[in-house]
């Protein structure tokens, strides 16, 4: 019963998941940018662009200059994040892929930076009145939201282990449509509930910022203007009109 | 920390804090320029623009469905508005945070004003659960409070430096802008003046004789003051140089000096080149108020002008948003420029055409006529961050500085933090230029008065060269409340006329004698 209901919950979360986010990265696509707006300096040349953005994925550029707190933070939790994401392929995939082996002891240990980082982030919502100004409830759930993803997740690999070579037989039952038993753990069915919470409000929140930055104009605009004529579809359409 | 600023006009003449540094972050004052509204726009402004004389009935649902209409034309408003995650970055960027402790002048909380609206109306969580993701209404409150913030900022773009997903509330600003004007709630300042320049070509009003007379009694003074006859040419066909420059370089000092600056660089350049009345302005107030039509209207006269005139050039002079509009829109806006001559950038900026004469050694330069001068510069915010100069990257910061450097021998710069594309915009860009902002004009000023206030001490800086029409008459006037004359603001085109010596020219040994 309950492994049939977490089957259905993750069916629900991807689906939403995938086509919620695909929806919004098709609007962003679709919706033209009428002006050059890069910020500048900017670089004038495509691999340039790709460069920039590069930095700002990987080290984030933007963030650094801003505020060293706040990337530091930020930089734990979303590398550590990463890095215990990808871990999670060992669940997934039989055998385990040779790279997901090679980085699962860094992984484990990612887990502690993630929760700082997420801790502190979440310090600064109270500490910061600049920031605590700014904080809407949802800001601080969200948080609350990762934290305690990590912290079950931790907490059934260092603490109250749980049956993970079910857990394992359950999601590689989902991917070919089979509903196998889940262990019912509660830290298990809390880490997965969550899980599966933040999938379903990916496409719905401010997670959006992950592929809104690669659609940010001022951020993936090439600054070569006076070089090459930029035109949006509405604004020839102004043109057809007459000058 | 810096006092904490209440909403009385800052008359003192040191603002810095006790750490003394320009960037201090002051204590929030929830509500300090709640009130501080610029004046609205006549029923004939509006009107003149293709918008609505004052508002209207159903301004609830035209401004909503604008908001949508918004969001499906402009990639960067509808991806602005999604992806800010609050994490603060932004929150000590802005100068007028920093110079008025309000916190709905922080980047992210001036973006909220209108992001709140639009997560009510456009996003799901916003429709079902608006308290928990701080979505609200469409009030008359909120559109008041539209109309308030949103013009106290200067869309200098300083923000989307340190935003990591590079959100840019200029362009938050710019739409909330459009939103008021479809509503009927315009800004007289920027409104009156665009009109003024579909109907007379220019930002002032100036008609075509005034013009005339202004620029041959500005042939004759320099004629006086150097015994060469330089010519400021209006409306001459077939020359082989448009020069479109700020309305601002005809009437206002220090204007008028960087005016005289190019027209002598290029009697040295022995080009020919003219003024156009009908595209007598290089600024273009449609970008303010966030209006492709607007500002491409506006773009169009100076694509007519150098047609009708059959130049093979344009030239812009110093103006900062102007040479935003210039060099990243012009072609968008009013191009292809196929009628052109295509060696050339279209358009070049005036220290483009002047830096690569100094280059090739074509400027006689006598350095020395600026000895009475120490000098800093400031960046204009849409310069820095919205254009370019040169071949590379950040030759909007090298080509000025090299020039300076060419033509005076005392030149500093401010704290890095404040220059070059972190740079603190003057107060006034964005249309703000108006005497009825001046306290928040005043304050936000006061991070740049700070840097000049440190380099001051440090080094005897005395005066402040600018490339921008707005930042010329904003300093002009906030300089006195903080320690300097009105006339330590110079244009950086003044500079190089000082220090030029003309083919001809006596030259006396008395000195400059401007100053």
């Amino acid at each position: 019963m309950l492994s049939t209901l977490y089957a259905v919950l993750f069916y629900f979360a991807t689906i939403l998941l995938v086509v919620g986010t695909g929806l919004k990265i098709r609007k962003y696509a679709r919706t033209p940018a009428p002006l050059k707006i890069p910020t500048t300096p900017a670089p004038t040349t495509r691999s340039g662009v790709w460069l920039r953005m590069f930095r700002e994925v990987v080290f984030f550029e933007s963030l650094f200059k801003a505020n060293k707190w706040i990337w530091l933070f930020g930089y734990l939790f979303h590398f550590g994040l990463l890095l215990v994401l990808l871990r999670h392929f060992r669940y997934f995939t039989q055998p385990v892929w040779f790279w997901v082996e090679i980085i699962q002891p860094f992984g484990v240990y990612a887990s502690f930076a993630m929760v700082i980082g997420l801790a502190g982030l979440w310090a600064r919502r109270f500490l910061v009145e600049r920031i605590r100004y700014i904080s809407a409830p949802s800001d601080h759930l969200m948080l609350v939201l990762l934290l305690a993803i990590g912290l079950s997740g931790m907490g059934m690999k260092f603490v109250a282990k749980t049956d993970i070579v079910a857990v394992k037989i359950f999601f590689q039952g989902l991917m070919r449509f089979q509903i196998n038993d889940l262990p019912t753990d509660p830290l298990l069915l809390i880490h997965l509930g969550l899980v599966a919470s933040l999938m379903i409000i990916f496409p719905i929140s401010k997670l959006l910022h992950a592929p809104g930055l690669f659609f940010s104009p001022s951020r993936n605009q090439v600054d070569n203007p006076r070089e090459q004529r930029h035109l949006a579809p509405w604004a020839a359409k102004l043109e057809k009109g007459g000058r | 920390m810096a006092p904490l600023d209440d909403a009385k006009p800052t008359t003192v003449t040191d603002v810095r804090g006790p750490d003394g540094h320009p960037l201090d972050i002051p204590r929030l004052a929830c509500g300090a320029m709640a009130d501080l509204q610029s004046f609205p726009a006549h029923v004939k402004h509006n009107e003149r623009l293709g918008y609505p004389g004052e508002l209207i009935d159903d301004w609830k649902e035209v401004a909503i469905a604008k908001i949508g209409e918004l969001a499906d034309k402009n990639r960067a408003f509808q991806v602005y508005l999604d992806a800010c995650v609050k994490c603060g970055a932004c929150t000590d960027k802005c100068h007028y945070f920093l110079g008025t402790g309000d916190p709905k002048n922080m980047p992210v909380a001036r973006q909220d004003l209108l992001r709140s609206v639009y997560r009510r109306y456009y996003t799901f969580a916003g429709k079902h659960f608006p308290w928990l993701v701080g979505a609200r209404d469409l009030t008359r409150e909120v559109l008041d409070d539209w109309y308030n913030y949103y013009h106290q900022c200067s869309q200098c773009r300083r923000c989307s430096v340190f935003c990591p997903y590079g959100i840019d509330t200029a362009e938050i600003s710019m739409a909330a802008r459009e939103i008021l004007d479809t509503v009927g709630k315009g800004q007289k300042y920027c409104n009156e003046i665009i009109g003024k320049v579909l109907d007379t070509g220019n930002n002032l009003g100036l008609q075509e004789k005034a013009l005339r007379a202004t620029l041959e009694s500005l042939e004759e003074d320099i004629e006086e003051d150097t015994g060469v006859s330089v010519r400021i040419p209006l409306d001459e066909k077939g020359a082989d140089i448009l020069l479109i420059a700020p309305s601002a370089d005809f009437f206002a000092e220090p204007h008028i000096e960087g005016l005289i600056g190019y027209a002598k660089v290029f009697h040295q350049a022995g080009v020919s080149w003219t003024v156009s009345s009908y595209a007598s302005e290089a600024a273009n107030f449609g970008l303010f108020i966030g209006s492709y039509e607007n500002m491409r209207e506006v773009s169009l006269r100076i694509r007519k002008a150098a047609q009708d005139l059959g130049v093979k050039r344009i030239v812009f002079g110093e103006c900062g948003h102007a040479w935003r509009v210039g060099y990243s829109f012009l072609n968008t806006l009013a191009g292809p420029f196929d009628f052109l001559d295509q060696n050339f950038p279209i358009p070049q900026h005036i220290l483009e055409f002047t830096h690569g004469m100094l280059e090739r050694g074509e400027l006689n330069i006598d350095k020395s006529r600026n000895d009475h001068i120490r000098l800093t510069f400031h960046d204009s915010c849409n310069v820095a961050r919205g254009s370019r100069m040169g071949d590379m990257p950040g030759g909007q910061f090298e080509i000025p500085r090299a020039v300076l450097r060419a033509v005076c021998n005392n030149y500093f710069d401010m704290d890095r933090d404040t220059i070059m594309e972190s740079t603190v915009c003057c107060g006034g860009g964005g249309g703000l230029l108006t005497d009825e902002l001046l306290d928040l004009r005043t304050k936000g000023a006061s991070p740049r008065m700070k840097a000049m206030q440190q380099v001051t001490e440090d080094h005897g800086v005395t005066h402040l060269a600018a490339i921008c029409a707005i930042c010329k008459t904003q300093f002009a006037k906030v300089m006195p409340k903080f320690g300097y004359d009105m006339d330590s603001i110079l244009s950086v085109h003044q500079l190089v006329s000082n220090a030029i010596i003309l083919d001809g020219q006596e030259t006396n040994n008395t000195s400059a004698a401007e100053d």
